[in-house]
């Protein structure tokens, strides 16, 4: 594992933000950090990264402890935060270059890395502007280049398309979808369920400082279990009867027939259904979304 | 630290002071501001109160050196707010999730506020000189003046870092430093001690900033020295070490939460 972390408590004050958290990362993978705000999330990224002290609770990365070896740490990851962290009376190039001398590449490797990931991110015609003219999508790509000046080997991505407008969204997304196919490992927060769903190999749910549930998303979904049939009928005689052969809830004019989403079992379903001579008019089957497994474990 | 690390803390050193002072060129307001202000006020007490007041010499002669001391008193609080921007910023949370020494980020600030004070410094100078400034201090003089300015704007940049750390906002860096301007008008720069109410006069006669202007008073127009070079650089030398230590703890405990 890349990333372990073993009982990471963190309180400020009175408030306790982490109660007792583990995490653990495979190198090369994707683990999503999901949870609303207030839930923990971008202290657990500070802690991983060395930003802040844990109360107590362990954690190394690549092998080093974020505690007793900040250093080497630091040297084999990159954080994006929230805020795009970029200086805005430098240019693009200017503040990758700054970066990449501050990681102790060469002067020229710096330069050349420079050029590349200005190519690579689409900011070569803005290379030479002051960031203050950039967009808010182009500061986090500018921001998202900066921390893999180094190729670093674990990526930390706070909440990376938090406030972006769709288009910088989803182009963020495939910058994202790209690095994976590196083969670089990612730690990303998200409020999206939508983006730990695409992006992420796992999910990790944080709520109010806990874990309340980790797992491949289609884990996630599986444990809050709930996969139906969705039989919508015409009219309400059918729907009625249909409701007198098939145990199920009957919603407006849908029946919802409780399943384990197999073959089997829908045909099992629509064999009754014939049998009595109902037709329903449209048959779907339903998988609970993240948005259910969230609502259902954090309510 | 082993020779390596030396290697690599002085080339982050250099990047960090190649950031601040080109951030520093480009942050015009800041720039104009501690160079406006000082030779506006030097204009005004030149011009305006200094016919009112009695040195015993003329009132451009006593009060340039004051002026000096208050032009570094605003670089100083610019820095601050610099620095405070800096800390409040998404950027600082990168620079310090990188592999680098704590000590550069600060260097970096202080080297280009050293530089931005030496030049707003020369150029009231110059000004001063065009407003009829005779100094007689022959070239050792200034070199010393120079230098003893130097040690105090180091001395007063690092102190400005430090204030800037522990600020939560640029205002509140801007208030903090608020004494660094204010400290000047206690002190011999405008009046003579002599002149204040008798419990103000020891508060004016024993603050830094007084000696350093005796001192500059004295290698630039021949005012006896007595012990003010001394004591000014006593002063300037506690006051950086002071500073440098108390920045950078502050700054270490303001990034290690």
């Amino acid at each position: 594992m890349i990333v372990e972390a073993t009982g990471l408590k963190k309180s400020y004050g009175a408030t306790e933000v982490l109660t007792g958290v583990d995490l653990s990362v495979a190198e090369g993978s994707v683990l999503a950090l999901l949870g609303p705000n207030g839930a923990g999330k971008t202290t657990t990224v500070r802690i991983l990264t060395t930003l802040t002290r844990p109360d107590s609770g362990t954690a190394t990365i690549a092998g080093y402890d974020v505690l007793r070896e900040p250093a080497r740490v630091r040297g084999v990851i990159s954080l994006t935060g929230q805020f795009a962290a970029v200086d805005e009376n430098q240019t693009g190039r200017e503040n990758l270059v700054m970066v990449g001398r501050l990681m102790h590449l060469g002067r020229r490797t710096a330069r050349r890395r420079t050029t590349e990931l200005l190519e690579q991110f689409g900011l070569t015609d803005a290379m030479d502007r002051r960031v203050k003219t950039y967009s808010g999508g182009m500061r986090r790509k500018l921001d998202l280049a900066m921390s893999l000046i180094a190729h670093p080997q674990v990526i930390f991505l706070d909440e990376p398309t938090n406030g972006l407008d769709p288009a910088s969204r989803s182009a963020m997304w495939d910058a994202i979808v790209e690095l994976v196919r590196d083969g670089t490992t990612i730690l990303l927060t998200t409020q999206y369920l939508e983006e730990a769903d695409r992006l992420a190999d796992r999910i990790v749910l944080l709520d109010q400082g806990r874990i309340v549930a980790s797992g491949t998303a289609d884990a996630l979904k599986t444990q809050i279990g709930g996969e139906r049939i969705e039989l919508r009928f015409t009219d309400e005689v059918q729907l009625l009867k249909a409701a007198g052969v098939l145990s199920g809830v009957v919603d407006q004019l849908v029946l919802n027939v409780p399943s384990d989403g197999t073959a089997a079992h829908l045909h099992q379903v629509l064999d009754v259904l014939r049998d009595n001579g109902l037709t329903p008019e449209r048959v779907s089957s339903h998988r609970p979304t993240l948005d259910d497994v969230f609502l259902a474990l954090t309510a | 630290m082993s020779h390596q690390g030396v290697v690599a803390a002085c080339s982050d050193a250099v990047t960090m002071i190649d950031r601040s002072v080109r951030l520093a060129r480009r942050n015009v307001d800041t720039l104009f501001v501690s160079l406006l202000l000082p030779l506006l006020m030097m204009a005004l007490f030149v011009y305006v109160f200094g016919g009112a007041i009695n040195t015993g010499t003329e009132y451009v002669n006593y009060v340039v050196p004051g002026i000096l001391l208050l032009t570094t008193g605003y670089g100083a609080s610019s820095t601050a707010m610099v620095v405070a921007d800096d800390m409040n910023s998404g950027m600082i949370d990168r620079l310090r999730s990188l592999p680098i020494h704590s000590f550069a980020v600060l260097t970096g600030h202080v080297v280009a506020s050293v530089a931005r004070n030496a030049t707003s410094t020369a150029i009231v100078i110059l000004a001063s000189l065009a407003m009829g400034f005779r100094p007689e201090g022959g070239v050792v003089d200034w070199l010393a003046a120079i230098g003893l300015l130097l040690l105090y704007v180091v001395a007063l940049s690092w102190l400005a870092a430090g204030l800037g750390v522990i600020a939560k906002s640029v205002e509140s860096a801007s208030t903090l430093s608020f004494f660094m301007l204010f400290l000047p008008y206690l002190s011999s720069a405008f009046v003579q001690p002599e002149s204040m109410p008798s419990w103000l006069r020891p508060i004016s006669e024993h603050q830094p900033i007084t000696p350093v202007i005796e001192t500059v008073r004295s290698l630039l127009i021949g005012t006896p020295m007595e012990n003010n070079g001394r004591i000014a650089l006593a002063w300037c030398c506690g006051l950086l070490l002071f500073s440098v230590v108390l920045a950078t703890s502050l700054y270490r405990r303001r990034t290690n939460r």
